[in-house]
């Protein structure tokens, strides 16, 4: 256990807890994420991180403790939770690209419509970042014409459009091929060397060991280790990490 | 011939209006039934579960017999109808379209929120545009079968297409013949909206 954190959390949970009915999916969680930190969360399918990651921008929502996003409680829902919303970043497993309009058109939606961007602005801002993931030839297309590997890097642009303060990951490469999950995971690490704040929900241990400054293990909903990655990889602490671990390198 | 030309010319007033507000009022209604407001949905339900359940002679009835006598401002058959049929056809577009949201992965609704958008930008922006591409056949069968109900209105003295036949009966023309010219236009008509939905359903083709 190195970086527990003091009150400049950027992202801060405490004490949450939630039940799916009698399953108690997540017991107690608390982690503080501050400014430019990169935390990848790992574990056991069932082990409840991705209800984590949902959770911090309310797509779950919990039954008690406190999520707070610089500072901000999480509001209920409306129109402030809409706001807070905006500051935080997402990219799903399944890429969720807006199917009916272009990959243009995804990335400028949320500048347009909820900060106000006029669309000329949006458009240009849009083309840069579509640039910067490599996709920018494809702007004028449908999300169905495009790899799975291009959406998901479009999906990162989509959210970088907003100019998030920290951006959630949740299992981003798990949808993709393996040929193309490289393609994304580069994106990512330059985005965590620029210094954005990301939890990133993955079962890539390749990028925990690149890009992570803290690897937070999760079983049965509870964190079980909250470590440097060189020290969780080679020195795990508890059986439950050491037990996973070992499945994933005798493969 | 004279007769023909008002008689379509108001199923064709009566289709257009009643057209255009039942698309309108059934999205309303069909983004209540998703609503996470208790209320909203319990109040779309409620309409849906009324107005479906009455055959239209029944709602027309209402319009025709009914509403003169609540003391409300006198409204013309023509105005009745266009009400009556709105609000009939209203349920199906609604329930049409529902079914059409349901199609959406909720994948999509999640993605819109987390960009920060509201519920209403949500549905309109995100949600709907798709519902409304997966369901084009069955609202075209909804409006056509709308098309085909204003001749229920005839019996409530709106002189549309239906009601020709029964004038042309009445000055000793052969029934048959008349019913058979009203018959084939209507096939045109409906023909010229089954283009209309293979024009939608080429332009706005979703690939998921």
């Amino acid at each position: 256990m190195t970086t527990q954190a003091s009150g400049d959390a950027l992202v801060s949970l405490n004490g949450v807890n939630k039940h799916y009915g009698q399953l108690h999916v997540l017991k107690d969680i608390n982690l503080q994420v501050r400014k430019g930190e990169v935390v990848v969360v790992i574990g056991p399918s069932g082990s409840g991180k991705s209800t984590l990651c949902r959770a911090i921008n309310r797509l779950e929502t919990i039954d008690n403790g406190d999520i707070s996003i610089d500072g901000k409680h999480l509001p209920e829902e409306g129109k402030q939770l809409a706001n807070l919303r905006a500051d935080v970043g997402m990219v799903f497993q399944s890429f969720n690209l807006f199917a009916h309009k272009t990959i243009l058109e995804n990335v400028t939606l949320g500048p347009i419509k909820v900060k106000g961007v006029s669309k000329a602005e949006a458009e240009k801002e849009a083309m840069k970042l579509l640039e910067r993931v490599g996709v920018g030839h494809q702007a004028p297309k449908l999300p169905a014409q495009l790899s799975g590997g291009q959406q998901q890097r479009v999906a990162i642009a989509r959210a970088l459009a907003m100019k998030p303060k920290v951006m959630l990951f949740d299992e981003p490469t798990s949808a993709l091929d393996p040929e193309m999950i490289n393609e994304v995971l580069d994106v990512m690490v330059q985005l965590a060397k620029e210094g954005m704040t990301m939890i990133v929900v993955t079962h890539e241990m390749g990028f925990a060991r690149k890009a992570a400054d803290r690897v937070v293990f999760m079983a049965d909903g509870q964190i079980v280790e909250d470590s440097r990655p060189e020290e969780f990889f080679t020195n795990p602490q508890s059986n439950r990490a050491k037990d996973f671990l070992s499945k994933l390198l005798t493969h | 011939m004279d007769l023909f030309v008002t008689g379509f010319q108001n199923t064709l007033i009566l289709f257009f209006i009643s057209a255009i507000a039942a698309l309108i009022l059934g999205t309303v209604v069909g983004a209540m039934r998703v609503s996470p407001v208790p209320a909203a949905r319990a109040t779309g339900t409620l309409y849906v579960n009324i107005v479906r359940n009455t055959p239209l002679t029944l709602v027309l009835f209402f319009f025709a017999l009914g509403y003169p006598k609540l003391g409300l401002p006198p409204i013309d058959f023509m105005t009745a109808a266009i009400i009556g049929l709105s609000l009939y056809t209203a349920t199906y577009v609604a329930e049409t379209l529902r079914s059409g949201i349901n199609t959406v992965p909720l994948g999509q609704a999640e993605a819109a929120r987390a960009i920060g958008l509201t519920f209403g930008q949500t549905l309109s922006l995100v949600v709907l545009p798709q519902a409304f591409r997966s369901v084009i056949p069955p609202l075209f069968s909804v409006l056509i079968a709308l098309l085909k109900n204003t001749t229920v209105a005839a019996g409530f003295s709106v002189a549309e297409a239906g009601a020709i036949r029964a004038n042309l009966s009445e000055r000793g023309e052969p029934a048959l013949v008349g019913l058979l010219w009203v018959a084939l236009i209507f096939v045109i008509l409906v023909a010229g909206l089954s283009v209309l939905q293979r024009y939608f359903e080429n332009k706005w083709r979703v690939a998921r």
